[in-house]
């Protein structure tokens, strides 16, 4: 029966072995990062670190680091900017991020511009912009895993001061929590997440995973535990079945080629999405 | 060369002119995803045989009625949902027609020395067509950006506004994306149009300023980038922050003199 769904193959493949790993373990941080980043509204600064992170990539092999730290140091820096930026009135912080994204852009375009007058390497842009998972080494395994764990660790420890300073700074404040501060640290904990899933799975499947997952699963569970709960379960799941999809796509097609990874996550997200979306409404119209 | 230099400077007034409006309304992010968007428009096309340009317009047309339509309570995770589509769609599109890579680079990254008489040509009547729609709507799109809910009790229609507004960037990132690329026509859009809001309070010579300071930063990045051989995005890139930055210390050291 379930090899109607899984193509030959598919468990034996090394490459599909780890890309389910990792996979899983960004979805998770990813998801759990994601559930504040939707509550605070910060999706831009989400998806703008990406690209931030990109530059530091670049930067990373213009010099011949690993590109692991060149996406983490850059996400660090640009978390701060952004936060600097945008501290001093809540309205200027999209634009204060668009002013560091453009930046960061115009770094990204300088250091490969270096990159491919150095070296003839082509393919970096496409590799950094859609990463594939199925091109992960295995070697990147042992940091992102602590990288993560570094995360989920911080973020659990934070949570309640965390979502307090979100929902009303003025509250957090009364109560001794420090608002700015915490908006730093998060940022931060952002910028690290979203540093090790645009390296491990590229950057568009860094933002779909962060906001999807998140924002349905805060449509249909309540509280923060039960959202953030849900949101790991749709991650992971809509990581999953991308991938496993996206194996099975080249068995499906004549011309044998492969629908990408990232389109297929992508699907099983929005596929997330609107069944939230009708679930809510679908609630909301009983209640009447 | 020559060609270069008119291109960017009729991409400068548009930008900025727009870029005013975007900043005013917090659309930052729409502004990002929608050239992004673009992308997908321009795989797509070369997979059906269709010109690029049309593809690019047709998609960022599409992803902005979309933000339109969907956007209106959670604007930032819409925008962000609407991007990763587009962007999605795009990777799909690129491995189905097996097209290579320099394309999206230079999509991405833009080709302003190698724009053609017949692309100047088009980007100046997307000049003259942005600048008659803006001078139409500029008085209610302003009412209705700065304070919306006061336009809408006077018969503002602000949510035709919106979609307006929205489809009036797409149609710039249409057009301006495949001449100076995705990350140029971003980063005008917010820089200069920024720092000339933090400057001056009336909109009018906040318009004007916008564009002054786009038109400089673009001149200033084509000249550097001709004297040093380096990509012009990051010239551009560098000199809308620095322009942004100076602005935000002009405005909070003139703030600081003020108080006794």
């Amino acid at each position: 029966m379930i090899h109607w769904f899984v193509e030959p193959g598919f468990w034996s493949n090394p490459v599909v072995g780890t890309a389910l790993v990792l996979g899983a373990v960004v979805a998770v941080v990813s998801a759990a990062v994601g559930v504040m980043v939707v509550v605070r509204g910060q999706s831009f600064a989400g998806h703008a670190l990406t690209d931030v992170a990109m530059a530091g990539g670049a930067g990373a092999s213009l010099v011949g680091a690993s590109p692991l730290v060149g996406f983490l140091l850059a996400g660090i820096v640009g978390g701060g900017s952004i936060e600097a930026a945008g501290a001093e009135r809540i309205r200027d912080r999209d634009v204060g991020t668009g002013v560091v994204l453009g930046a960061a852009a115009g770094l990204t375009a300088l250091f490969l511009y270096f990159v491919s007058s150095s070296t003839s390497a082509t393919g970096s842009t496409q590799s950094v912009l859609f990463g594939s998972v199925f091109t992960v080494s295995p070697s990147v395994v042992p940091l992102s895993l602590a990288v993560a764990a570094a995360t989920l660790a911080t973020l659990f420890i934070v949570r309640r001061p965390l979502l307090l300073s979100s929902l009303s700074p003025e509250l957090a404040a009364a109560r001794g929590v420090r608002p700015r501060a915490m908006g730093l640290l998060f940022v931060l904990v952002l910028a690290a997440s979203v540093a090790l899933s645009a390296l491990v799975i590229g950057a568009i499947l860094s933002t779909a995973l962060l906001v999807g997952p998140a924002f349905a699963a805060l449509r249909v569970a309540r509280g923060l535990v039960g959202a953030t709960l849900g949101a790991i379960v749709a991650g992971v799941a809509a990581v999953e079945l991308g991938i496993l999809l996206s194996y099975d796509s080249f068995y499906w097609s004549a011309a044998h080629r492969s629908v990408p990874v990232s389109a297929c996550v992508v699907g099983v997200v929005l596929v997330e999405v609107a069944a939230s979306a009708v679930w809510s409404r679908l609630r909301r119209g009983r209640g009447r | 060369m020559a060609n270069a230099w008119l291109a960017g400077t009729l991409v400068a007034i548009v930008s900025g002119a727009v870029g005013l409006f975007v900043v005013v309304r917090n659309s930052t992010f729409a502004a990002h995803a929608i050239p992004n968007g673009a992308f997908a428009g321009a795989a797509g096309a070369t997979l059906v045989g269709a010109s690029p340009l049309l593809g690019l317009v047709v998609f960022s047309v599409a992803s902005a009625l979309g933000i339109a339509a969907f956007g209106r309570r959670r604007n930032d995770v819409v925008t962000a949902l609407a991007l990763v589509t587009m962007l999605a769609a795009g990777a799909a599109f690129l491995a189905a027609s097996g097209a290579y890579e320099p394309a999206i680079d230079a999509l991405l990254f833009g080709e302003v020395l190698g724009v053609s008489r017949g692309e100047v040509l088009a980007l100046a009547l997307l000049v003259v067509g942005a600048g008659v729609v803006l001078a139409l709507v500029f008085r209610s799109l302003l009412y209705a950006s700065v304070t919306e809910e006061v336009a809408a009790a006077r018969g503002v229609a602000v949510r035709a506004l919106d979609t307006v507004f929205l489809v009036l960037v797409a149609v710039t990132a249409g057009l301006a994306v495949p001449v100076v690329g995705a990350l140029l026509t971003f980063a005008l859009t917010v820089g200069p149009p920024a720092a000339a809001r933090t400057l001056v309070a009336r909109p009018g010579r906040a318009l004007a300023l916008a564009t002054a300071l786009s038109l400089a930063c673009v001149w200033a990045a084509i000249a550097s980038a001709y004297l040093s051989g380096w990509p012009i995005g990051f010239f551009v890139g560098a000199y809308a922050a620095a322009e942004y930055v100076s602005a935000r210390a002009a405005s909070s050291w003139r703030e600081r003199r003020a108080r006794p």
